[in-house]
C-alpha cells in the first residue's frame, strides 16, 4: 500500500492549494495519519474511496480526541556572529507559548476491494468553544453516521452536512460532553435514598446554592 | 411519500403507541419497542413507525446500558482496564481481552510467546462456537418458537463456559489476557477436556441443525427477509457474519493474519443472497471451520511458557503514540484505539464495536417488512447492548 507521503502527494496533486499534512505517529505501530483541512476534507475523502490505487470504501472506526490547551516550548537554534570577530556561535533559543486547544476526530479507513489499511484521517476543529464544526463524511462512508452522532454527542464536534445529528448515547436534554478532558461529573446523578454525609458535602460543593444542609435527622 | 411524519424524538417519553393521521395512507401508528421487550435482546429501544403491519420508519434508540466505557477506560491503567473488557460483549470475554491486549502490545513493540498465541486462538475459536451456538439458539426464539432450540444451545455453553472458569476461574468475565500473553496456562487435563468437547461438537451441530437448517418456520420466517446488498454492506462499515452472509468474504483473520490463523488450514464461509438465513447460515457454518482450526490448534499446541517473562503489567507505561489494532470478534471486527502520552494510563480509550456500527443499517433492513420481522431482523444481527452502549 501507499505511504502517508504518497497519499498527501497525490491529495495534492488532485487538489492543488488544499490542506494535507502528514502527523507522524512515534509509537512503534507508526501508523501516520493525514490531517486534512475542513475545506475540501469531503472532496478528498471521496477521491480515496474511488481512487483506483487505494480504493478505501470501509471507514471502520471514527472517533474524537480532546486536546486541551497546553504550553508548548519551541526551540530555535540561531547562528549569533561574534562581534570579537571569531567564528559565529550557535546558540538555543526556548520560547513558550500557548498551543490553545482543539477537538479532532480520527478516521481509520480500510479497502475490502483491495485489502490494506489503515489509512488514518484526521479532521480538526479552530478551538474547543465556538469553532467546533468540522465537515461530516456520512454522505461518503455511511458507517460514519452512528459514529459521528456519538462524537458530537460525546465530544462536541458538530458535524456539518450530517443527515441526523442528534445525540445518541446521552439522552436529548443532556448539557454537557461528558468525554471531554474537563468535563466535571456531577455529583448528584445518583438519587441516593439516605445521603450520607460525604454525599452531601460533595453536593453542596457543587451546587452550593441549590443543596440541602446536612442535618442530624433521627434514626427512625 | 408526501406526508410527513412526526419525529420521534416529539414523541413524550412513556407513550408507547400513538395514531398519526395521513391524508394518503390512512392511520400511521408509532410504536416504542422496547426498552424492556423480550425480543430487543436487552434494553434497547426502536421507534418504529407502521403502516398497518409494515414497517415505514425506524428509528433505533441507544444509551440504556451507557456507562461512558472509554472515559473509564482512560482514568483506568492499562492494565486496570482488561477485566472492564469483558463487560463490553459480555458473551465473548475472551475475544475482547485478546482485541484489547493485541493493541497493547502493538502501542508498546511487545511480542507474545508461541504458546500464548496458540492458547489465544482456541480461546477464541472456543468463543466464537459459543456465540454462535448462543445465536443459533435465539433465532428461532425470536421466530417465536419459544425455549427448545435454545436450550439445547445453552447446554453446549455450559460446557464451553465451565471450561472457560475451570481455566480463567470464572465462567464468563474471564480477564484472561494479558499483554505479553496469557494469564494461566492450560494443564494437560484442560487440553484433553478441550479435546473432548471438539470432538464431540460436531455431533452436537448435526443434530442442532437437523432440528433448525430445514425447519419449514425458520426456512419461512427468514428467508428473503431483510436482504442487505454487498455494496451497501461495505460502505456502511458491516464486518463479521452479516458481512460476510452478503457474498463478500472479508474475514480479518485472512486480512490482516493476526495471531498463528495464517499458519491454519479454513476456509471463510460466505452467503449468496444477504438475507437473515443466510446470516444464519454463514454462522452455523463458520462453527464448522471453527472445529477444524480447534482441531488443528489443539494438535499443534506447542510448549514453554505463555507469559513474556519481561512484559510488565503492574505501572505499565507506553511510550509515546497511537494504534489502531482490530481482530475478527465473534460478532464482528472489534477494535481498540489507543493513544498514550507516556502516562500510566491511555490518554484516548477507543473501543470500535462491531455490533453498535452493524446497527447502522437496522432501518435499511427493516423497511417493508412487517413489525414481526423486525424482531427476527434484529436478531440476525447479533448485539449485546453492553458493547451497543458501552
Amino acid at each position: 500500500m501507499e505511504t502517508p507521503d504518497q497519499i498527501r502527494d497525490r491529495l495534492l496533486a488532485r487538489f492543488p492549494g488544499a490542506s494535507v499534512a502528514v502527523v507522524a505517529n512515534p509509537g512503534p505501530a507508526a501508523q501516520h495519519s493525514l490531517l486534512l483541512g475542513s475545506g475540501e476534507a469531503r472532496a478528498m475523502a471521496e477521491f480515496l474511496r474511488d481512487s483506483p490505487g487505494l480504493r478505501l470504501d470501509f471507514c471502520s472506526n471514527v472517533t474524537g480526541v480532546d486536546w486541551l490547551d497546553r504550553e508548548v516550548t519551541d526551540v530555535a537554534s540561531k547562528t549569533i556572529p561574534d562581534p570579537a570577530g571569531g567564528p559565529p556561535k550557535l546558540v538555543e533559543q526556548r520560547t513558550k507559548r500557548l498551543q490553545p486547544g482543539y477537538l479532532e476526530v480520527v478516521y481509520h479507513l480500510y479497502s475490502v476491494e483491495l485489502r490494506h489499511g489503515p489509512v488514518v484521517l484526521r479532521l480538526r476543529t479552530g478551538n474547543r468553544s465556538d469553532r467546533v464544526a468540522v465537515p461530516s463524511l456520512t454522505p461518503v462512508w455511511r458507517s460514519c453516521e452512528f459514529q459521528e452522532r456519538e462524537v458530537f454527542d460525546l465530544f462536541g464536534v458538530v458535524f456539518d452536512g450530517h443527515p441526523d445529528l442528534r445525540r445518541i448515547l446521552m439522552w436529548d436534554e443532556f448539557k454537557d460532553h461528558p468525554m471531554r478532558k474537563d468535563y466535571v461529573e456531577p455529583d448528584d446523578y445518583e438519587w441516593e435514598p439516605t445521603p450520607h454525609a460525604d454525599v452531601l458535602a460533595k453536593a453542596r460543593r457543587h451546587y452550593p446554592a441549590a443543596a440541602p444542609a446536612a442535618k442530624e435527622e433521627p434514626a427512625p | 411519500m408526501s406526508f410527513s411524519l412526526p419525529s420521534p424524538l416529539e414523541s413524550a417519553p412513556g407513550a408507547r403507541v400513538r395514531a398519526v393521521r395521513d391524508p394518503f395512507h390512512g392511520d400511521l401508528l408509532e410504536v416504542s419497542m422496547g426498552p424492556h421487550h423480550p425480543s430487543t435482546h436487552g434494553v434497547f429501544r426502536m421507534n418504529v413507525t407502521l403502516d398497518g403491519e409494515t414497517v415505514v420508519k425506524l428509528k433505533p434508540v441507544f444509551g440504556y446500558l451507557h456507562r461512558n466505557h472509554e472515559k473509564i477506560g482512560e482514568n483506568a491503567s492499562y492494565l486496570g482496564s482488561m477485566p472492564y473488557t469483558d463487560r463490553l460483549d459480555y458473551l465473548c470475554s475472551m475475544t475482547n481481552n485478546w482485541a484489547y491486549a493485541l493493541a497493547v502490545e502493538r502501542l508498546s513493540g511487545q511480542t507474545v510467546p508461541e504458546r500464548a498465541e496458540y492458547l489465544r486462538v482456541i480461546l477464541a475459536e472456543l468463543t466464537r462456537l459459543l456465540n454462535h451456538t448462543c445465536f443459533a439458539g435465539f433465532i428461532l426464539q425470536d421466530c417465536g418458537a419459544s425455549g427448545t432450540p435454545l436450550m439445547y444451545a445453552f447446554r453446549e455453553r455450559e460446557k464451553i463456559l465451565d471450561l472457560f472458569e475451570s481455566l480463567s476461574g470464572s465462567r464468563m468475565m474471564c480477564n484472561f489476557q494479558r499483554f505479553g500473553g496469557c494469564r494461566a496456562d492450560a494443564t494437560p487435563e484442560w487440553l484433553e477436556a478441550a479435546r473432548a468437547l471438539v470432538d464431540g461438537y460436531g455431533a452436537f451441530l448435526d443434530e442442532f441443525e437437523e432440528l433448525l437448517t430445514g425447519n419449514e418456520i425458520l426456512m419461512a420466517r427468514t428467508q428473503g427477509v431483510g436482504r442487505l446488498p454487498a455494496k451497501l454492506a461495505v460502505g456502511a462499515g458491516i464486518t463479521g457474519p452479516m458481512l460476510r452472509a452478503s457474498g463478500v468474504g472479508y474475514d480479518l483473520r485472512k486480512v490482516d493474519g493476526y495471531g498463528v490463523y495464517p499458519r491454519l488450514d479454513f476456509r471463510v464461509p460466505v452467503g449468496a443472497d444477504g438475507d437473515t438465513y443466510d446470516r444464519y447460515m454463514v454462522r452455523v457454518l463458520e462453527m464448522r471451520e471453527s472445529i477444524k482450526i480447534l482441531r488443528q490448534a489443539l494438535g499443534t499446541l506447542p510448549g514453554g511458557p505463555v507469559m513474556d517473562p519481561k512484559a510488565r503489567l503492574r505501572g505499565f507505561r507506553a511510550k509515546p503514540g497511537e494504534v489502531y489494532s482490530r481482530i475478527e470478534g465473534p460478532k464482528g471486527e472489534i477494535g481498540f484505539f489507543l493513544i498514550s502520552d507516556g502516562g500510566p494510563n491511555p490518554y484516548r480509550y477507543r473501543v470500535r464495536p462491531p455490533s453498535f456500527i452493524n446497527l447502522t443499517v437496522l432501518e435499511d433492513l427493516c423497511l417493508g417488512h412487517s413489525i414481526a420481522d423486525t424482531v427476527v431482523i434484529l436478531g440476525s444481527i447479533d448485539i449485546v447492548l453492553g458493547e451497543v452502549d458501552r
